[in-house]
């Protein structure tokens, strides 16, 4: 593939150092330095970046994790934390002079208290497991990304993970009570609490998405929710994408949030369709899941609203889920939108970017007129209930050229919907991936602030470096206004 | 004079405090002129930068400027169904979107709904350069660059003056009816955990001198099934609102006892299963948010009571009266003390902004 690999700068003697240092804290079997162990961890889910790091360590507890963090101080080693590798922004794409800390080896469920519906998990416990482990008692954990199988919590906390029910359910920042961390300096940090708030400011806001910049984590404490006894999906098509889209909004204005609401356009049906079998429309120019949770009652009453605002909109067939097998295929669809780009192209690249809803027919309307520029496909799945648009662009790394395309519409399709108001990442974060996107949406100060908020956190800039905040360096090179201006500075991007 | 040239305005007021090192009071209407540590600097009044900038009910999310009066908003929503569904609390007429956000208290819905922190979106924050920067933005997802907004809600304004703010709205219940149990606290506190681990539409709770008061808020079938499932008295719909507003604004005899009493008010944050604190008398005590917060009223040793707030996994604040000299918020941990220090020294260099609000020395 185009990995962007680099070459390592330090003497040999200098990497046995590290290595030996690594080795007195670590037991032999939590240290991986052969290039078949590591090779593993050279990407995660963006797999068209790659770099073999120097070193795996994965420590069992967190003494020895801080005792790494002490080698990579003192030897200015940088670190790049890992939890399963799901990620797709490239935010745990290692360093060839650095170490990848993973927390595989740190995946207990500490404590699950049913009665206050909290459990205190280690980093690498994954997602789907804390599900798991409530379930018995009726409780789960609310936010679901697609990866949840695999993904653990501490790299849902660094992303700060969504999923299809975040428009009722919230993100992880909404979900996540505590975490307790170690900075590089080694100090073990308390980031909110059992209780519902903490006093001071909302440090866990900041460290939840901040990508493994201020911290290591080692514990993080979750709420739980019960679990809907019943949930219906309605399958609705329609037969050109603004009718698709004007209907999510009609179903907002009526005063329905519902657990899940996600639009498919015709490529992405045809695409998955022969695939799963869901039952899709493959005529339809726009598909919409529509799902209801609550009680059985609630839910019938909910599901009849639904539909009539739906047919109102415009929709052209309605299927409402009889079971839960139904259910589960009617989403099977949505769900496996990104192995089936896989199957019909040698190579697909996610995106990620948020946008107001109102403003998606147009959007999608840009996309369509890209793909003749670029010469690419790209299939459209939307998280239509809070606007955040996944655009799968399909193309074949073996053919010259085409990677830098496919990155080239990716950043147009950014550009786009931070113009029409939107964001650049709403869930998978900016990584290595979308770093010179930021200096598209942020304006330089706003760039110099984060930079400052990263400093509040940690002295020494050694935690997954170069990933999510760019240097103001880098976007002066990206083109982009001048270094902040000082006090007098006009303040003209204000709202007037 | 026009939005920007207020923006103008601020942006050199701020710069000349800053070059001067004067402290500067950020305010709005002054209804929570109380809270905090007692603020100090010449008033830098909100008021003139007012007004909805943005609202769309379909897409939910409202901004404004930080002069806006509390009321306006609520009413811009109420005429399109929708709520701020932490239903934050205004303390008097005069408040304002922006001390609700630096003020960043939740009212009864929080326990269900989640917090103002929750619901903040994006925000504009005027730094001690006299800088306008934007944070997040209005759209539900964004994980762009660190969530700077959240880290202002609550804030106290320590870290610059907001000028706007984007919040996340949400549809009223279609649904909503209010019980009565007559129950002990222990009690209360059990049932209250057993049921928020049910898929109940509880929307608000709170127990004092033996009764319950509960509120379901969701779907017409899914109230009415809880209410057959508690069971207890239904209070009426009228009463039922005035109780729920009384609450939020603490016009409850206990809540109000600073203006009643002269006693000072105690704000215990909790894990909601905490035992009963039998310690400061059942009497002095209301229970809110399913037992995650505990309002507690009398003259109490500072020390002890967040010691023992701490021991309990929670922290404790002089809400309201009382000698703010030992401290208005539980001090923070050693390491957590020197980021707040580090954020504050970035944003506003001069340390002119709300001094010593939150902490004394920040």
């Amino acid at each position: 593939m185009n990995a962007p690999t680099e070459a390592t700068t330090l003497q040999q003697h200098q990497r046995e150092a590290i290595l030996a240092a690594l080795h007195a804290v670590l037991p032999a079997e939590c240290l991986l330095s052969e290039q078949e162990d590591t090779r593993p961890y050279e990407c995660d889910g963006l797999t068209a970046y790659r770099q073999l790091p120097m070193a795996v360590a994965l420590p069992q507890n967190e003494q020895q994790l801080i005792a790494v963090l002490k080698v990579c101080r003192e030897l200015q080693v940088p670190i790049v934390p890992r939890g399963a590798g799901t990620g797709l922004s490239g935010g745990a794409m290692p360093i060839a002079d650095g170490i990848v800390i993973s927390t595989a080896k740190m995946s207990r469920i500490v404590a699950l208290d049913p009665l206050a519906r909290t459990a205190r998990v280690q980093p690498g416990v994954r997602n789907l497991a804390i599900s798991e482990a409530a379930a018995p008692h009726g409780l789960y954990y609310a936010p679901d990304p697609s990866s949840q199988i695999a993904c653990t919590i501490g790299g849902n906390v660094a992303e700060n993970a969504g999923g299809v029910h975040c428009l009722k359910y919230g993100l992880t920042v909404h979900n996540v009570m505590r975490v307790r961390m170690v900075s590089i300096e080694g100090e073990v940090i308390e980031l909110g609490g059992a209780a519902l708030d903490a006093p001071g400011l909302d440090l866990l806001a900041v460290f939840i998405g901040s990508e493994g910049m201020l911290g290591v984590v080692t514990e993080v404490t979750v709420r739980l929710i019960p679990k809907p006894p019943v949930a219906k999906v309605i399958m609705a098509s329609f037969d050109n994408v603004v009718s698709g889209g004007d209907a999510v909004a009609a179903v907002i204005a009526a005063g329905i949030i519902p657990a899940g609401l996600e639009m498919m356009d015709k490529t992405s049906a045809r695409m998955v369709e022969p695939f799963v079998r869901a039952g899709y429309d493959i005529d339809a120019e726009a598909i919409l899941l529509c799902e209801s949770d609550g009680l059985q009652e609630e839910v019938e009453e909910e599901v009849g609203r639904m539909s009539e605002v739906l047919f109102r909109a415009g929709a052209n067939a309605i299927a409402v889920s009889q079971n839960e097998a139904e259910r589960m295929r009617f989403w099977s669809g949505r769900k496996n939108a990104f192995p089936a780009a896989g199957r019909i192209s040698p190579d697909y690249y996610c995106m990620d970017g948020t946008i107001p809803r109102k403003r998606v027919a147009e959007v999608l309307v840009g996309i369509a007129e890209m793909e003749k520029t670029y010469g690419l496909r790209c299939a459209n799945v939307f998280h239509a209930g809070d606007g955040n648009l996944h655009p799968l662009i399909l193309f074949d790394a073996n053919a010259p050229g085409e990677f830098n395309r496919a990155e080239q519409f990716g950043e147009a399709i950014l550009a786009l919907c931070v113009a029409v108001g939107g964001t650049i990442t709403g869930e998978h974060g900016v990584g290595i991936e979308k770093i010179d996107s930021m200096c598209e949406q942020f304006e330089v100060s706003e760039i110099a602030a984060f930079i400052g908020v990263k400093r509040a956190f940690v002295g020494a800039f050694l935690l997954n470096p170069n990933k999510a905040i760019p240097t103001l360096d880098r976007c002066a090179a990206y083109g982009k206004r001048q270094v902040r201006g000082g006090l007098f500075k006009f303040v003209k991007q204000v709202n007037a | 004079m026009t939005m920007e040239d207020q923006v103008k305005q601020f942006s050199e007021r701020i710069v000349d405090a800053t070059v001067h090192g004067k402290p500067l009071r950020l305010r709005g209407g002054g209804s929570k002129d109380w809270y905090g540590q007692p603020a100090t600097g010449e008033v830098l009044d909100t008021r003139g930068y007012s007004g909805i900038i943005a609202y769309e009910p379909t897409e939910l999310v409202m901004t404004a400027r930080c002069g806006t009066p509390m009321r306006e908003i609520e009413q811009a929503l109420a005429a399109e169904g929708q709520m701020l569904a932490f239903e934050p609390p205004h303390f008097g007429d005069d408040a304002t979107i922006g001390g609700m956000l630096a003020s960043g208290l939740s009212g009864p819905r929080r326990a269900s709904a989640g917090a103002l922190r929750d619901f903040v979106l994006g925000t504009v924050l005027m730094d001690g350069r006299g800088e306008a920067l934007r944070f997040g933005g209005q759209v539900m997802k964004n994980v762009a660059g660190y969530d700077v907004s959240r880290l202002l809600a609550g804030s106290m304004g320590m870290l610059g003056l907001v000028l706007e703010v984007s919040l996340k709205v949400l549809p009223k219940p279609v649904a909503e009816k209010t019980l009565r149990l007559e129950l002990s606290q222990e009690e209360a506190l059990l049932r209250l955990n057993q049921w928020a681990g049910q898929p109940l539409p509880l929307s608000a709770s709170s127990w004092h001198g033996g009764t319950l008061t509960l509120r379901l808020s969701g779907a017409e079938a899914a109230v009415a099934s809880a209410v057959r499932h508690i069971g207890g008295e239904v209070l009426d719909a009228g009463l039922a609102e005035h109780w729920w507003a009384d609450l939020r604004e603490q016009r409850h005899p206990l809540l109000d006892a600073v203006r009643l009493e002269g006693l000072p008010l105690w704000r215990l944050s909790l894990p909601s299963t905490t035992e009963v604190l039998g310690e400061f008398g059942q009497h002095n005590q209301l229970v809110e948010w399913g037992g995650a917060q505990r309002w507690i009223r009398g003259q109490f040793d500072a020390q002890t009571m967040r010691a023992r707030a701490q021991a309990l996994g929670g922290h404790a604040t002089l809400f309201r009266g009382g000698d703010k000299a030992a401290g208005v918020f539980q001090p923070l941990a050693p390491a957590v003390h020197t980021i707040h220090r580090n954020l504050k020294q970035y944003f506003d260099p001069a340390g002119i902004f709300n001094r010593g609000r939150m902490y004394q020395d920040l």
